[in-house]
């Protein structure tokens, strides 16, 4: 069974650890320390399931940063999946600029080479990992 | 601090579309995931309009792995001449596995280095895409499953930036393309069929081209 966690540390090298982070964890944090907080966890096998998900923004940075820290010998990327947005967010220019926040989207990230699928339909993300 | 950081950055977009010199073209990228034909499509609109190519096409993913942009490529539509630099970008992913490439009968050092060419070449192509672009051709081929995470969230980075965005559903040379899964996926923008390797459907691209971008 994966142990479930509210907060990263060293897994048993057997088990998967799940790192539920939740929207108060998050706020006040900058991009970068976010995107350091999950790739941090994903590194060391971690799967991370954020509450409320990321700003488009981050999303790209998340990208980018992946991508410079992949290497043959250990790290192969992420597999992400999150719900749709919702209806009522508000993410164009006009609506950040009026202040609006983003509505939460309740995504999961983990390593690409432990998550053998990650699907989604509307109302159910389901992730099969595989044991090392 | 997030509200003013994009209070500055609206409005230095502002006036810099104001102040804009209308003889600069505008940047278009060409994204979209992995072996979607982003390539063909540049060379062809190159091709088309300037006589020579961009790149090299491959069915191998991530056939592209650094930016390839082509200058001064002018469009005529309708008695108008367009005027816009193509940037062909590499597949965009969230993961490179150099094993992958070992299936196309490449030694593992030419792997290695073709998966670290893709990686940094994908961070390349986001930076740019929060930079450096100021319009977005988006491929998907049609024969796949356009409903991915990467394809959702990299539509949610161009219109978070507010960019003029084209999608183009491409390959409907094959039997098992599907134009309405595509155009189903992303009901907020205007999906265009076309096949970039046979020249299909290429006259809607230009005009839609000198419409969206122009
Ligand atoms: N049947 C068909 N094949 C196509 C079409 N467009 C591209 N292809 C093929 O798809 C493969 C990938 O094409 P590329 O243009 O290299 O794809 P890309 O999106 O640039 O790929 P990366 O640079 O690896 O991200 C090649 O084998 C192309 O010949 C099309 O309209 N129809
Ligand atoms: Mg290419």
């Amino acid at each position: 069974m994966p142990e479930t966690t509210s907060s990263s540390g060293d897994g048993p090298q057997d088990g998967v650890q799940v790192d539920l982070i939740s929207t108060e964890r998050m706020n006040g944090k900058t991009s970068m320390e976010k995107i350091r907080l999950i790739l941090d966890s994903v590194r060391e096998g971690d799967i991370v399931v954020l509450e409320s998900g990321l700003t488009p923004d981050e999303e790209s940075k998340l990208i980018e940063v992946t991508m410079s820290e992949i290497n043959p010998d250990g790290f192969s990327g992420i597999e992400i999946e999150s719900f749709p947005q919702s209806e009522t967010s508000n993410t164009t220019l006009l609506g950040r600029l009026m202040g609006a926040q983003e509505t939460s989207k309740l995504t999961v990230i983990g390593p690409a080479n432990q998550i053998q699928s990650l699907h989604k339909d509307e109302t159910l993300i389901s992730a099969l990992i595989s044991r090392q | 601090m997030g509200l003013f950081a994009d209070l500055r950055d609206s409005v230095s977009r502002v006036t810099a579309s104001l102040f804009a010199d209308d003889s600069e073209p505008k940047r278009i990228g060409i994204y979209g995931p992995p072996n979607a034909g982003k390539t063909t499509l540049a060379n062809r609109i190159a091709r088309d309009w300037t006589g020579d190519a961009v790149g090299p096409e491959s069915h191998i993913p991530h056939e592209t792995r650094r930016a390839r942009r082509k200058e001064n490529v002018e469009i005529e539509r309708n008695g108008k001449t367009v005027t816009i630099d193509i940037v062909d970008t590499p597949g965009v992913t969230t993961k490179v596995d150099y094993s992958q490439f070992l299936d196309h009968d490449m030694e593992k050092d030419e792997a290695v280095r073709r998966s670290r060419e893709a990686t940094e070449g994908v961070a390349e192509a986001m930076h740019w895409l929060r930079e450096d672009v100021d319009g977005v051709i988006y491929v998907l081929d049609a024969t796949n499953d356009p409903f991915t995470q990467v394809n959702t969230m990299l539509i949610g980075i161009i219109e978070s930036r507010d960019l003029p965005v084209l999608i183009l559903a491409n390959k409907t040379d094959l039997d098992d393309a599907n134009i309405q899964r595509v155009s189903n996926a992303f009901p907020q923008h205007e999906t265009i069929p076309l096949s970039a390797l046979e020249g299909e459907n290429m006259d809607e691209v230009y005009d839609k081209i000198a419409a969206y971008f122009g």
